[in-house]
């Protein structure tokens, strides 16, 4: 297949060498070179993220925090200086207030269980919204049981936004916090979180700002998003799977309880009683994932090289590419139509299954994702059992557009 | 183009274009709900099982082309069969459409046969069996089941 090597218009991005960055995109699938468009649900990972991991497999194994020996320093040192990376990506105020999870679910969780915990009585309302992920639905939704409390969801409207009135009108003396996507992952929504924030804060209510699908396409800057907590998953970030990030803002995470229990969340322990460790290390118990973080960490330094200002322009390129390229084909609906989207495309076609779009666009070549997207709310909301999504990441092209597009007319031909 | 061919064939395409039996059984004394939690699709199955026969058989709900044209079917296969023998039927199909092939004393598929393509796309065995898993459950007395 050809590829531009040309910067696609403004946005200072070499594409075939971002391209060449990725040694997944040379293979082919069912004979066909590779179109992945899967990337809301995965990003792949270029080759320093892979080396970087074999690197200290290879070279630096060892556990961290506790060894005086020079593997353990190394090691320790790595992963501490991914945390500065980390803390320097989303312009937190203090390195401390870095937390490594598992992904954006357990980012979720721990301040679900650790803040929420902490904070809500019977009575008491949480506030999301319907075009939430189910991660950003269900930890709440256990929480409100345990303690009785009623979760409330800010409505959308037909383009996929938030309706800002009503979210207003839902906060209350009885909000203790607000919990939000930044980017819906089936929708593309961007949400305005400033203004969320401000309106939350005019309450005195936290906002969690699930951050999952916004982090590859945007810079963020958590102090002037003013949010007080943010998390984010590596594994979209062309990081690796298992590893992600929780900001929180010192003055609420110093006060909250531990999350999980174990080594390293603790200054001393006796059968009586234990004394928890400082900041971050109160949220991080037992060993923690280390070959994650360091590979986080160069997909950090990897996406910063690239300029997330060149990412999300291009990405933007090839999105309103492709909404132009889909909008003529009969029967095709897109699903998901607000002004400030980032490089989600969901459409149906027809009455035709997405189930069997993602098959025969996968005899293409073309990976796509179908289903409800784990947002079934969103999907009753539309009317549509689910969609095909098709999700852009800095190294798609025009041209594979072009092939999205003939093999959808494929589809038709097929259920003609 | 011809392994998609393979898959969707046109006597499937028909089908889910057209399911036969796409009705709420006047006189149905068994039913059961499946649901398949990967992709949405959701059937209920609505049986009249007189004695050891199944007197009529019926389903609705929505699915994909694949679980949408087995469910119907279905349906015209074990309409007038005894229990014992749509369980066997079960039997065969699940080993058609995981690639198990046919062996001596499996129930013969018929029609059914259409669906061997599907033993080449491992991702929708689900959607082909969703149905014959509902109609199971609902043989069996269980209300609810998932192809999890």
């Amino acid at each position: 297949m050809s590829i531009g090597t040309k910067t696609v218009s403004g946005s200072g991005l070499d594409l075939a060498r971002v391209r060449a960055d990725f040694p997944i995109l040379q293979r082919s699938v069912h004979g066909k070179p590779l179109v992945y468009l899967d990337n809301a649900a995965t990003s792949q990972k270029p080759r320093t993220v892979i080396e970087t991991i074999s690197r200290y497999y290879e070279e630096t194994n060892s556990n961290v925090h506790r060894g005086v020996h020079y593997l353990s320093e190394q090691a320790t040192s790595d992963y501490e200086g991914v945390r500065k990376t980390a803390q320097q990506f989303l312009n937190a105020a203090d390195l401390r207030e870095i937390i490594f999870v598992r992904g954006a679910t357990e980012g979720i969780n721990l301040v679900a269980q650790s803040y929420g915990r902490a904070h809500l009585a019977a009575g008491d309302e949480i506030l999301i919204t319907q075009m939430e992920h189910h991660s950003n639905i269900v930890p709440w939704q256990i929480l409100c049981d345990e303690r009785g409390a009623t979760l409330r969801a800010a409505p959308i409207n037909e383009a996929g936004e938030l309706d800002l009135d009503r979210f207003a009108r839902l906060l209350n003396a009885k909000t203790r916090l607000v919990a939000i996507t930044h980017v819906s992952n089936a929708l593309g929504t961007i949400n305005p979180i400033r203004r969320i924030v401000e309106m939350a804060h005019g309450w005195n209510v936290p906002v969690l700002v699930d951050g999952a699908q916004a982090v590859p396409h945007m810079p963020v800057d958590v102090q002037a998003l003013g949010c007080d907590f943010y998390t984010f998953s590596g594994h979209k970030l062309y990081g690796p799977t298992g590893i992600g990030v929780l900001y929180g803002k010192s003055a609420l995470l110093d006060k909250m309880p531990p999350y999980q229990g174990g080594g390293d969340m603790i200054m001393s322990v006796t059968l009586e009683k234990t004394v928890y460790n400082r900041l971050p290390y109160k949220f991080e118990a037992g060993t923690p994932d280390i070959a994650g973080v360091i590979g986080l960490g160069a997909a950090l330094r990897y996406v910063s090289s690239v300029g997330l200002e060149n990412i999300g322009v291009h990405e933007s390129a090839v999105l309103a590419y492709a909404t132009s390229a889909v909008s003529p084909i009969p029967g095709l609906r897109v699903i998901g139509t607000a002004k400030e989207k980032a490089s989600v495309l969901s459409f149906t076609l027809d009455n035709i299954h997405p189930h069997d779009i993602g098959t025969i666009l996968d005899q293409e070549g073309i990976a796509i994702r179908t289903g409800h997207h784990c947002s079934q709310p969103v999907m009753q909301f539309f009317g549509v059992e689910a969609t095909a999504r098709a999700s852009f990441a800095l190294y798609n092209t025009k041209e594979e557009v072009d092939r999205l597009v003939r093999a959808i007319e494929k589809v038709r031909e097929v259920f003609a | 183009m011809s392994d998609l061919r393979d898959l969707y064939q046109e006597v499937i395409l028909e089908h889910s274009k057209a399911p036969r039996n796409y009705r709420e059984s006047s006189a149905w004394n068994r039913k059961a709900e499946g649901f398949n939690p990967l992709c949405g699709d959701r059937f209920t199955v609505y049986l009249t099982v007189d004695g050891d026969s199944i007197r009529d058989v019926s389903f609705q709900g929505s699915g994909c082309a694949i679980s949408k044209a087995s469910a119907s079917m279905m349906t015209q296969s074990v309409k007038g069969k005894s229990v014992a023998d749509a369980e066997k039927l079960f039997e065969s199909f699940h080993r058609l459409v995981t690639g198990l092939g046919h062996s001596n004393g499996d129930a013969e598929l018929g029609k059914l046969t259409v669906f061997s393509g599907v033993s080449e796309f491992p991702a929708r065995v689900k959607c082909a069996t969703l149905a014959w898993h509902t109609l199971q459950a609902a043989l069996e007395g269980r209300q609810e089941t998932t192809t999890e």
